[in-house]
């Protein structure tokens, strides 16, 4: 589904990311993992199209991607959701969720402008959809809520509602549980796993090192921008190169959990 | 008191063209970041136009609607010069349209010469409160009502609308989810276009428009903008209908040519008096 190969980015000289390559199944929930710094949110920034690659390739179910800008990355089916707020202040819930399906529809932005009866139908079902996404997430209760000032875990499920909206093939999640009460927490790992159990590939990219291992099937453990390790939660969690990685910088995190 | 009547309705005239040009002003500047000083260029093209135009025999509306359209589609030629190329700062988009605006006098000059243009309007007049008021002056208060009427129900209304209005919010998240928001920016270039050539079309059979008014219609109308924060369609509205008015008292009880200076002089103020919700603005 999603190959990233031998990619490189380096800032001034400074790699954050060297020879990064990894493979993610259709149907698989890969963890991404790694100490502060390790090259985690460029290789996240690199599969979203925020940063472009010096060298290496990225493709999405065979067809290469690393050229492409955000929007067309989108509309290929990759869905984000960042860590920080990235929600339509002075819209609803639902309309937030509404443009996320709307702008992957086959309807053009201008002919839906003039609201033809097709476009009417299509209007009905995006609206559909979007409530459908919001039950999913557990916020349909709120939908007609404006957007702004929810508390953070709920935009964080907003924003998964939103990305789900436009039915992506690969969902990513920069460090979905950052800032999030232990509740919270739950809740976001049990919609995480819910989702993949539906059938949706994820991308989990976290610091929350007990999360992803009690969620991943497999996990890429990166260190200083390079792969450490690939493989299943246990065997990642007890490979000599990543609690090296992890003492000292990480030690106290990843014991915390 | 008639005398008062007439210098109402002409502000209110002029004010409604201020409000449509600073309506594009802040729909640009709400989805690029960019102010776009060829704005008022827009609204003299419009005159021109559509002046040229029903000469030509073409009859009342059908001449108009075209000149509109065709201001749009200028508007949006104006976005592809001024943030065509991706990543350009706003700032330099801002003097891309300054420059841009130059060009358009060159171009009005060569086109249609120096004199000042009136197409014709809605002849007659209508006796309101003793005072004779020209038709066309209310027409251009209703058709801007109508305007702005459409403009909220397409902003609210149409997937368009809310693809901008995301875009503007959150030009990030807007990306996210697969929308194109330099074609945003364009299709807001394209509506301010719109806008403009609408305000000159409306205005100038009643005040006369020549290459050099551009920039009294751009202050006026950056004037109302700046009223409604280069945000609010509405606040600008109003803005742009008491800048009229001030105006053409002034011009009336005063002198004439300080209407320029007044808008200026409460453009100033505006900013001043709310520079702290600017920052505010900029912070979001």
């Amino acid at each position: 589904m999603l190959k990233v190969e031998r990619v490189s980015k380096h800032f001034g000289g400074v790699y954050a990311n060297r020879d990064v390559s990894l493979d993610v199944a259709e149907g698989e929930l890969r963890g991404v993992i790694g100490p502060n710094g390790a090259g985690k949110s460029t290789l996240f920034n690199l599969i979203a199209g925020h940063l472009r690659p010096d060298a290496g390739s990225i493709s999405l179910a065979g067809a290469h991607i690393d050229r492409l800008p955000p929007h067309v990355r989108a509309r290929r089916g990759v869905a984000i959701v960042f860590q920080g707020a990235r929600l339509f202040a002075g819209m609803s819930l639902l309309q937030n969720v509404m443009v996320g399906a709307h702008a992957q529809s086959r309807a053009g932005l201008v002919s839906a402008a003039f609201r033809p009866p097709a476009q009417r139908r299509e209007e009905r079902e995006i609206r559909a959809t979007a409530e459908q996404c919001l039950d999913r997430v557990g916020l349909l209760e709120l939908a007609d809520r404006p957007a702004e000032g929810l508390p953070l875990g709920q935009q964080r499920r907003l924003q998964v509602a939103r990305a789900l909206a436009g039915r992506p093939r690969l969902l990513l999640l920069d460090e979905p549980a950052s800032g999030l009460r232990a509740a919270e927490r739950t809740q976001l790992a049990d919609l995480i796993r819910e989702l993949n159990g539906a059938g949706t590939t994820i991308l989990l990219v976290e610091h929350d090192v007990g999360m992803v291992t009690s969620l991943a099937h497999r996990i890429t453990v990166l260190d200083l921008g390079a792969v450490i390790a690939d493989g299943t939660p246990a065997e990642v969690t007890s490979d000599p190169a990543v609690v090296k990685a992890y003492l000292g910088t990480g030690a106290d995190h990843a014991a915390h959990h | 008191m008639s005398e008062f009547i007439t210098y109402l309705v002409t502000g209110i005239a002029l004010g409604s063209s201020f409000a449509l040009i600073g309506s594009g002003f802040v729909v640009v500047h709400r989805v690029t970041r960019v102010v776009n000083f060829a704005q008022g260029s827009l609204a003299v093209l419009g005159a021109m136009l559509s002046a040229s135009l029903l000469a030509g025999r073409l009859p009342h509306v059908v001449g108009e609607m075209v000149t509109v359209v065709v201001c749009g589609l200028v508007g949006v030629l104006v976005g592809v010069v001024a943030i065509g190329k991706r990543g350009t700062p706003p700032l330099i988009s801002l003097i891309v349209t300054l420059g841009v605006s130059m060009l358009f006098s060159a171009a009005i000059i060569w086109l249609w010469g120096q004199d000042p243009v009136s197409p014709p309007g809605l002849d007659g007049f209508t006796t309101i409160l003793g005072a004779e008021v020209e038709r066309q002056r209310l027409l251009v208060l209703v058709v801007t009502l109508v305007a702005f009427a459409g403009l909220s129900l397409f902003f609210s209304r149409t997937y368009l609308g809310k693809a901008l209005t995301a875009s503007a919010s959150n030009p990030f998240a807007a990306r996210l989810v697969g929308i194109d928001v330099r074609r945003m920016g364009l299709v807001a270039f394209g509506l301010s276009g719109v806008l403009g050539g609408l305000a000159g079309v409306l205005v100038a059979p009643s005040n006369a428009l020549s290459f050099y008014s551009d920039l009294p219609m751009a202050l006026g109308g950056f004037a109302a903008a700046v009223f409604g924060g280069l945000v609010s369609p509405l606040r600008t509205l109003v803005g742009g209908l008491g800048l009229g008015v001030a105006g053409q008292l002034t011009a009336g009880y005063l002198n004439g040519s300080y209407q320029t200076e007044v808008a200026l002089l409460l453009m100033m103020v505006i900013m001043i008096a709310r520079s702290r919700s600017f920052a505010h603005e900029e912070a979001k």
